[in-house]
Order: structure tokens, then C-alpha cells, then sequence
């Protein structure tokens, strides 16, 4: 797991929406699985966006089902494990339009994570939680990280990622400043010092 | 744990999805979320039945004088209803940003474009199926040609309003003003079309000839613009 710093603006989230296909990159070529062909392995990433990439009007499970039958996921039963999986109920008749931060930051994981990919990119998935919902999505985000994905994190919130980033990486004006085993370089005195 | 690689279906990530399938998908969740919220429809109806009142007020025709009037009538009223509809249908992908998630997928682009414009399609045609016997009763319409003829230039008239429609306001989604600037690229394109749906329902509500040329010139129109929609569509689409 790579937990991405950065100030605000310095690229985490460009970097993010590069990777995954949805931003050019102004230099440079991005390379997944030995392939620069975004089609090779479009399906092998899963992006969950600062937004929620939902849609509102439907309930959980209705999105769920929607994203999984992109992918070529048919089988209901798997989108009602995945929304068990971090802590919904498959069978709420609420739509996402009504549900709290919390929940939608859950299930847009779940959304996310529906194809089973090989690498997880997430933006901000702690931003606007309140502790508890954060630690539950830190628990999930550890989950997958012991199934063996390999997951970028975007982030403000370090202390989260303390006990599960393997690498962190702090960006400054869209380039990596500075790269670090386990969670160090998520100190800004640290980076700072590094960046001067 | 998320998924299991072992379930059905599924553990292989990024298996290649049906244009088929992903089309009815979209279709469904289109007609879901307009169900829901009957933005398009309502806005639609409201706009399209003050067309048809406030025409019928204004010019008090006589049955000749709607026969020869009102082709151009219908015609604009539902152009202009339709892109309500239009900017109404890309819009919902917008919130949360969730055409960013269709984006990363590798499901086909134009199954996304054929779901929209088949839902539009079927919106449009709804208001169409209402408002038409309204323009009879207001207009007091007779028709003197076969009227059966006006269905082939209703369902190829509406096609070729949504297939460009639907592609310009895919086009004009990321721009800034994209209300104003739907009907700008949209019209002109749209010319042709109109003016071989106005005629056509002219000459088969008035009987003088038949509309045979015009009701070529919308196949041909229809046939051109979805093939060139359609391989144009995967670049609007992953345009930035």
C-alpha cells in the first residue's frame, strides 16, 4: 500500500485520474503490467473518486448491480457481498441521495472494489467522515491491502494509514518530493525538510 | 473481504461486457432515474403543451389553414421539448461525477451513447404520444393523406433528433454554458432533418403529393449521423 501526501494541489489527485485513464498526462507515459494499452488493464483497476461516482435516485444495490454489469458482473449475490462487506445493508431501499457521508464513502469503496481488481486507486477516501466511519473504512482499506492489492491512497489524514501503508510518498508541485518506507514521509516536518 | 475470486462469474477482474448487455443497462438505469425524478418529461410536457396552446390562441386557424401549418408547428415544438431532454440525460451523469466511473470500466462507450439516445428516443416519444392528439383536437386536424404515413416520419424524425442531439450535448457537456450551447451546435446540424420532417408531415396532412423523397432524405440522415455518432463517440467520450 503507497499512501500519497501532498499539499493541496500538488498533483495526488491528478496523479490518481492519470493512472487510471481519466487525465492525460502532459509528459510521460503511464505503465501498468508491463502495458502503456489502457484497454490491457482498464478492467484490473478499480478508482474511487473524491465524488462518490454514484448516482443518487438509485439505492445501494441498484448502483451496485449498475457498475458490477460494466464489468461484466451479473451475479447479484456478489454485489450483496460486497455491500455487506463494508457494512451496508444489501436490502436498504434508501437511495444514496439520503444516505450520510459515512455510507456513501463505504459504498462507493464497494463500488470501486465490485470487479475484485488487481490495484485500487483511492482519492480521499477518509475526507468528511467523522472518527468512527473513518476507522471503519481504515479497517476495510487494511482488508483489502491482507487480500493483496496493491492500493495508492490520497490523503490528508496520515494517522489513519499509520498502522497499514507500507511506502509513503509526499508530492510537491506535481512531483514526488519525497519517498519513504512505511508511513515517515507523511510528516510534514519531515517533508518539509526534505523538500528545502 | 470485497468479492471472491471464487464466486460465480466473477473473479477474474475486467471481464469484457456485452455492447448488448451494457446498453440495456443503460437504458434501464436511464428510465429508472427519469421514473424517479421526471425532470426530462415534466419539463418537456409543460414546455411543448404551451406550444400548442398558445399557437392554437394566436393564429385561430382554419382546418385547411392548420393542415398547411402545422408540420412546422409539431416539429418545433418537440426540437425545442427535446432538448430538455437532451441536457437532461448527461446532466445526471455529471452529478458525483459518475461518468468518471463509466470511464475507468472497459465497457464499450457506445453503449453508453445507444442507451442514452434509445432512452431519449423513448422520452420524446412519449410526449409526442400525448401532445399529437392534443395538436388535433386545438388544430382540429383531419388528415387528407394516409395518415399511417406519418408514422415511419414520427419514429425517423425523432431518431434523427435524438442520435445528434444526444452526441452534441455528449460534446457540449464540458463546456461552460452547455444549455446555451446544445442548441447552438444543434440546430444547424439539424436542418436537414427538420426541414424533411415538416415537409413530409405537410404533404401527408394536406394530400397534395407524396412524401416519399423526404421520408428517404430522414432514412438516409438517420443512417449517416448514428454510423458516424457511433465511431466518433469513444473520443467525445474520453475527451478531457
Amino acid at each position: 500500500m503507497y499512501a500519497i501526501f501532498g499539499d493541496n494541489g500538488a498533483g495526488k489527485s491528478t496523479l490518481l485520474r492519470v493512472i487510471c485513464g481519466l487525465a492525460r498526462p502532459t509528459a510521460g507515459t503511464v505503465h501498468i503490467f508491463g502495458s502503456g494499452d489502457r484497454s490491457a488493464f482498464t478492467g484490473r483497476l478499480g478508482y474511487m473518486g473524491h465524488a462518490p461516482l454514484l448516482y443518487d435516485e438509485m439505492t445501494g444495490m441498484e448502483n451496485l448491480r449498475y457498475f458490477a454489469g460494466l464489468y461484466g458482473i451479473s451475479d447479484s449475490a456478489r454485489c450483496e457481498q460486497a455491500i455487506t462487506a463494508v457494512g451496508l445493508d444489501p436490502a436498504l431501499a434508501r437511495r444514496v441521495g439520503e444516505y450520510s457521508q459515512g455510507m456513501r464513502q463505504r459504498l462507493s469503496l464497494a463500488r470501486a472494489a465490485i470487479h475484485d481488481p488487481e490495484i485500487l486507486l483511492l482519492d480521499e477516501p477518509f475526507s468528511n467522515l467523522d472518527p468512527g466511519s473513518a476507522r471503519a473504512m481504515g479497517r476495510l482499506v487494511a482488508e483489502m491491502r491482507e487480500r493483496g492489492k496493491t492500493i495508492l491512497v490520497v490523503t490528508h489524514q496520515a494517522a489513519h494509514l499509520a498502522e497499514i501503508a507500507d511506502e509513503s510518498l509526499w508530492m510537491a508541485a506535481g512531483r514526488v518530493a519525497a519517498w519513504e518506507r512505511g508511513i515517515a514521509a507523511a510528516d510534514r516536518a519531515l517533508a518539509s525538510a526534505v523538500l528545502s | 473481504m470485497i468479492s471472491d475470486p471464487n464466486a460465480p462469474n466473477g473473479g477474474a477482474s475486467g471481464t469484457p461486457a456485452s455492447l448488448a448487455g451494457v446498453t440495456a443497462s443503460n437504458l434501464r438505469k436511464d428510465l429508472r432515474l427519469e421514473w424517479r425524478s421526471k425532470d426530462a418529461i415534466n419539463a418537456m410536457l409543460f414546455f411543448a403543451l404551451l406550444v400548442v396552446v398558445i399557437f392554437s390562441f394566436a393564429f385561430d386557424p382554419t382546418a385547411e389553414e392548420s393542415r398547411q401549418i402545422v408540420g412546422g408547428l409539431v416539429w418545433v415544438a418537440f426540437l425545442f421539448a427535446a432538448i430538455v431532454a437532451l441536457n437532461q440525460a448527461w446532466m445526471r451523469e455529471l452529478r458525483n461525477q459518475v461518468l468518471d466511473a463509466y470511464r475507468v470500466s472497459p465497457a464499450p462507450a457506445n453503449a453508453l451513447f445507444l442507451g442514452k439516445a434509445v432512452g431519449n428516443f423513448v422520452f420524446i416519444s412519449v410526449v409526442e404520444a400525448l401532445l399529437v392528439p392534443l395538436f388535433v383536437v386545438f388544430y382540429n386536424l383531419h388528415s387528407i393523406g394516409p395518415t399511417w404515413q406519418l408514422v415511419p416520419v414520427f419514429l425517423l424524425g425523432t431518431w434523427a433528433l435524438v442520435v445528434v442531439g444526444t452526441f452534441f450535448a455528449a460534446i457540449s457537456l464540458r463546456t461552460r454554458s452547455r444549455e446555451v450551447m446544445l442548441p447552438l451546435i444543434l440546430f444547424p446540424i439539424s436542418i436537414p432533418a427538420v426541414l424533411a420532417m415538416v415537409e413530409a408531415t405537410t404533404m401527408i396532412l394536406t394530400g397534395t403529393e407524396a412524401p416519399k423523397f423526404w421520408i428517404t432524405l430522414l432514412l438516409v440522415y438517420d443512417v449517416v449521423f448514428t454510423t458516424v455518432c457511433l465511431l466518433l463517440f469513444e473520443t467525445v467520450l474520453h475527451a478531457e
